[in-house]
């Protein structure tokens, strides 16, 4: 049977280019803060695990290799998890189950990118493409899903706005932009029609890190545990006849997995505020309903409404999320970070009051790879 | 809590033969292999509860390549999967640590690598000139090479062990039908070569390959359940030591014996070991970090030395040890999986048969 694990420890460096810093000075700046919030030294930490996008961003090859001396973890195991964009939930998770297996008190998990050293458009087009990128894979999609949902087109302008709003009360964004308003947004260049330059994210350099502990540790923790209620993850195809990418299957099953582990039956009620992987700003609708927060048809309304601000009734992106911060391999545990921030009461000016449950989220590649966690004060909340 | 609350077996092994040009992509390699364990156990894509793969981008040099390995895995439906940017191996270690936590009885565990593509002793030294350092083109092999001088210089060894274990390891290969280099050639022959990378020789390294290996976990009754001769997985631990070879003493492996403390592999008698003696001199250090007596058998496959699918070959030690476990001709043994320069990280992995 699987045994109980927690957040106690949470490190995130800044997310400015760091030219000044070397891959090695960003993951200790992270570990370390993690390791000191968790009230342990490194010497405390029995594994790591070390999360990233692919190895070419930045032409180290296997960096872990490199990294072990800079993470204490010489003479430990060290773990390398690589699942595209959800890598930072994927690498979340599986510090998570190397707890709940029984094998280890204290796992410190790190996440990092440093997109200054590489070209990000190059590689994420698999090297090959010419620079079709993110944003050119998306924006079809992102344009179905208006056709579909009849979504007005300031949505993606509004959630650019919020998102960039909320950075302001984060020091660590990377993005601070406090003269940003929807007629800046639409009028900044257009990249990939319908997406404009401000409703995409940017390029940025950092790292984060969480200490995951067994219950016994996590009790003995200085500070507030953020109790992991549930993790799950789907993958699919990202390519094949007929596939729906809009409402993608393997999103609505990770979902339906996650709800259904922590005893959520309704994610809108139940959860108090979520940091989910929106790197173009009309994933916010997009996986509100594709995460079966919302009705199909619904998610933009919500964001419309005003209810996923920060003071709203689903806060989304308290943080700045992916739009002000984009750290690649990194972004995904930072949501699920930001996250434990939350329900640990630890999220400074975003903190959303009595956080008790909440999700953090990231998906990668041809929107494929799902990773998703659920966060909470308690240790088992009821619904 | 005591660990491993639950018993988790090997139940089914798959791999490619190690091919020096496979001429097809690396999903197809895989495919063979998840084909021909759902064959052999009677398993549907759906009972694959949860599967894991580990590959390299660089090797192919793409990013995101290991994106392309899920269409040998099936990923429709949408599957429970995740990936490590490392060896198989290490795959098996986190799928072992998965099946633990009670909710899943089922994994498929994934090795793959195309080295083809490109030059490995160009691309390895990525992992050994971190960017902020000019590029010093410090390669695997040269490294391969320096140990093998410290291992003469101590007294540890000499250029005719390392002949031995090249000439015994290529012979064995002979009988191992997934071999990419299997030839009987006597330590005397083989001495006479010219060097290549002083005190290696040519044969002293091992071959470029491409390849794919596969297995099946499965825990409790589940495995007792799929195989009549289910290989239980007692132990496994890994273990990592400094970038800097400098910091290191490169005659002897700490890592690699804390793992094996860690795993058990003293606990009983081995039978048969696969280790990944990548380079010959290896084989020296990793028998002393395993403490493993000259009667203990190993690499009857060959090992890497005779076929080296990089991030395929650490699970295919597992999967040779396995397999004989499986056949009824050893009942305990011992894999071994490295990753980076000289021996940097190691893993060890114990299996034995019977309940």
């Amino acid at each position: 049977m699987a045994r109980r694990s927690a957040v106690i420890g949470i490190g995130q460096t800044d997310y400015r280019k760091q030219l000044e810093l070397t891959l090695d000075g960003l993951v200790r700046w992270a570990a370390l803060e993690a390791v000191a919030d968790a009230g342990l030294t490194m010497a405390d930490i029995d594994a790591v695990v070390v999360g990233k996008a692919p190895d070419a961003l930045e032409g180290v090859m296997m960096p872990e290799l490199s990294l072990c001396d800079a993470l204490g973890a010489v003479g430990k195991p060290i773990h390398r998890v690589h699942t595209a964009g959800s890598v930072g939930a994927s690498t979340a998770i599986t510090g998570a189950t190397l707890v709940e297996s029984g094998r280890y008190e204290r796992v410190l998990v790190v996440c990092y990118e440093k997109q200054s050293e590489g070209n990000a458009t190059w590689a994420l087009s698999g090297g090959r493409s010419g620079g079709q990128g993110a944003g050119g894979t998306f924006a079809p999609w992102i344009r179905e899903y208006i056709r579909r949902s009849k979504a007005p087109e300031h949505i993606g302008w509004m959630v650019a706005v919020k998102d960039r709003l909320n950075a302001l009360k984060n020091p660590h964004a990377h993005l601070h932009l406090p003269d940003i308003t929807i007629d800046k947004v639409k009028e900044s260049p257009m990249l990939w029609d319908p997406l404009h330059f401000l409703e995409s994210c940017p390029s940025s350099d950092g790292a984060a890190a969480v200490v995951i502990a067994s219950e016994d540790v996590a009790r003995r923790a200085p500070h507030p545990p953020a109790w992991i209620i549930a993790h799950a993850k789907r993958t699919e195809f990202g390519s094949f006849p007929g596939r729906d990418t809009v409402r993608i299957q393997a999103g609505l099953d990770c979902a339906e997995a996650l709800y259904k582990k922590a005893g959520i039956t309704n994610p809108l009620e139940q959860i108090d505020c979520a940091e989910i992987y929106v790197p173009f700003s009309w994933y916010e609708p997009m996986w509100l309903e594709g995460h079966l927060i919302t009705p199909e048809g619904e998610g933009w309304k919500l964001t419309e409404a005003g209810d996923t601000e920060l003071a709203g009734r689903f806060p989304v992106n308290m943080s700045g999320g992916v739009l002000s911060s984009n750290a690649i391999g990194a972004s995904g545990l930072i949501r699920c970070l930001e996250a434990a921030n939350q329900v640990r009461g630890t999220a400074g000016d975003y903190q959303v009051d009595g956080a008790r449950v909440a999700l953090g989220h990231a998906y990668g590649g041809a929107a494929q790879y799902f990773a998703m966690w659920l966060v909470s004060s308690e240790i088992a909340p009821t619904f | 809590m005591a660990f491993p609350s639950r018993d988790v077996a090997i139940v089914a092994t798959s791999q490619t033969p190690s091919y020096r040009h496979f001429d097809g992509p690396e999903p197809v390699m895989i495919m063979r292999c998840v084909n021909d364990l759902l064959s052999k156990t009677g398993l549907e894509r759906k009972d694959l509860e949860f599967t894991i793969a580990g590959s390299c981008d660089y090797l192919s040099g793409l990013p995101f390549a290991f994106v392309q390995n899920i269409d040998g895995v099936g990923a429709w439906p949408p599957v429970y999967e995740s990936h490590v940017e490392m060896d198989g191996a290490w795959a098996l270690f986190e799928a072992w640590l998965r099946l633990q936590l009670g909710d899943i009885d089922v994994a498929l565990v994934i090795g793959s690598g195309k080295s083809s593509p490109g030059r490995p002793r160009e691309v390895f030294p990525l992992q050994t000139d971190p960017y902020v350092m000019a590029p010093l083109g410090l390669d695997p092999v040269s490294l391969a090479g320096i140990q093998a001088r410290c291992l003469i210089d101590a007294g540890k060894a000499t250029e005719r062990d390392f002949a031995s274990v090249v000439s015994r390891s290529r012979r064995d290969a002979m009988g191992n039908p997934n071999a990419q280099v299997a030839v009987d050639r006597s330590v005397d022959d083989l001495l006479g070569e010219p060097y290549y990378c002083e005190p290696l020789r040519r044969h002293d390294l091992p071959p470029i390959s491409d390849g794919a290996a596969a297995l099946v976990l499965a825990a409790g009754d589940r495995a007792r359940a799929l195989s009549s001769r289910p290989v239980w997985v007692t132990g496994m631990d890994h273990r990592i030591e400094s970038h800097h070879p400098g910091l290191r003493d490169l005659t002897t492996s700490p890592s690699t014996a804390l793992a094996a403390a860690e795993a058990g592999a003293g606990d009983g008698p081995v039978d048969v070991a696969e280790l990944s003696v990548t380079y010959s001199p290896e084989e020296v250090v990793l028998r002393e970090a395993l403490g493993l007596s000259d009667a203990v058998t190993v690499n009857p496959s060959g090992g890497p030395l005779a076929g080296h699918p990089v991030m395929a070959t650490g699970l295919v030690r597992v999967i040779e040890v396995a397999n004989r476990i499986m056949a009824g001709s050893a009942r305990r043994g011992v894999a071994h999986a490295s990753s980076g320069p000289a021996l940097q990280q190691n893993l060890v992995c114990v299996l034995q048969g019977g309940e």
